[in-house]
């Protein structure tokens, strides 16, 4: 009797699929803030904790380097981001009121960051004044050794940080790929350990995904990919790779079009979130039917 | 007297206070933080804090960045 090659192989059962209601029309507008577009079978079941906060995105987006007010909120709203990174700077430099308006109207939660220091000195002195401007004790820490590379300096980053920890701030540390500097911060008690996957603005996406793996693996606090991220495939891999969330800028504010190019981050984050939670297959080297033999007919 | 606000030398009312200089220089909205001499002014104090012939200031605010 020939067994029916359609029946399902053994083994773990998919996931329900998602209702009609959940899907995005293929190629249709982009919906920008009317709730998810591909939510409900994870939003709910799977928050991202994160300095005592429970967030449903997964998404943190950068406002550096937007043409206009007007791409970035379109862009934050089709990202579905709930956390939002700005910067402090000399107020006659500053692009303060208006933007603090989009932002404030998109109903996002306000991250400082403490970019362009150089030193641990800097980084702690830019994160007390951020915590006076802002009113928050969060922080993206951000030490970089040089202007050419934006590359973290390890040494003043751990010092920083375990100042700033000390101080009561909630530190999420941007740092390299290296799972042992990503353990001492982890340790140092950062909320977060968010590891670069290439240079800032970059776009060379995850250069090394097996140290994000080894460090994802070593710590206990979230691990969210910050900096690198080219286009929405570097978004999934990260999340594929165990991230906990992604960090981009760049990616979206200077793509052709920033609206568009956050609702494909929003959605690379939700699928590769999904896909680690599914688990994926392993590798094999040769290939494995996924028709059954038993039952070939002689011909 | 003088002293010198974001890098640049500035002439100000004998009296003046951090809260001064905030009302003058930040536009409209109260998201600014200000640094005397390398320490941070908190908020609490603005109004209290008289400012120094020779202070180095630096009046912040918020920016687009990632």
């Amino acid at each position: 009797m020939l067994k029916d090659p359609r029946a399902p192989r053994e083994g773990p059962s998919c996931p329900p699929p998602l209702a009609s209601s959940q899907r995005d029309p293929a190629g249709g507008p982009i919906d920008a803030g009317s709730g998810p577009l591909q939510g409900g079978l994870h939003d709910a079941a799977d928050p991202f904790a994160l300095g005592g906060e429970t967030f449903t995105s997964r998404l943190l987006l950068g406002t550096g380097g937007v043409p206009s007010l007007e791409a970035l909120e379109a862009a934050v709203r089709a990202s579905g981001t709930q956390l939002v990174t700005v910067a402090l700077r000399r107020v006659e430099a500053s692009s303060s009121a208006s933007m603090l308006e989009v932002l404030d109207r998109c109903g996002v939660r306000l991250l400082p960051n403490t970019a362009g220091c150089r030193t641990a000195r800097e980084a702690v002195l830019t994160a007390r004044l951020a915590r006076e401007a802002f009113g928050t004790s969060w922080v993206k820490l951000e030490v970089i050794g040089d202007e050419h590379t934006l590359l973290p300096d390890a040494v003043e980053l751990l010092d920083a940080a375990e100042q700033l920890v000390a101080e009561g701030f909630t530190v999420l540390a941007y740092t390299t790929d290296d799972p042992i500097l990503g353990r001492r911060l982890a340790d140092a008690g950062c909320a977060a350990v968010m590891p670069l996957g290439s240079p800032i603005g970059s776009g060379l996406g995850i250069r090394n995904p097996h140290n994000i793996a080894l460090l994802r693996a070593g710590v206990d606090v979230p691990v969210v990919l910050d900096a690198g991220i080219g286009t929405a495939s570097d978004a999934a891999l990260a999340m594929e790779l165990g991230c906990d969330a992604v960090l981009l800028a760049s990616a979206v504010t200077r793509a052709r079009e920033p609206e568009t190019m956050a609702l494909a981050m929003r959605q690379a984050v939700e699928a590769g979130r999904l896909a680690r939670r599914a688990g994926r297959i392993p590798r094999r080297w040769h290939a494995e039917a996924s028709t059954p033999m038993e039952g070939l007919p002689e011909l | 007297m003088q002293v010198t606000i974001n890098g640049e030398p500035t002439q100000l009312a004998e009296d003046a206070t951090v809260a001064d200089l905030v009302a003058e220089r930040s536009d409209g909205h109260g998201r600014v933080a200000v640094a005397r001499n390398g320490d941070v002014v908190p908020r609490s104090t603005w109004t209290t804090t008289r400012l120094t012939a020779g202070d180095s200031l630096e009046v912040l605010a918020p920016t687009a960045g990632g």
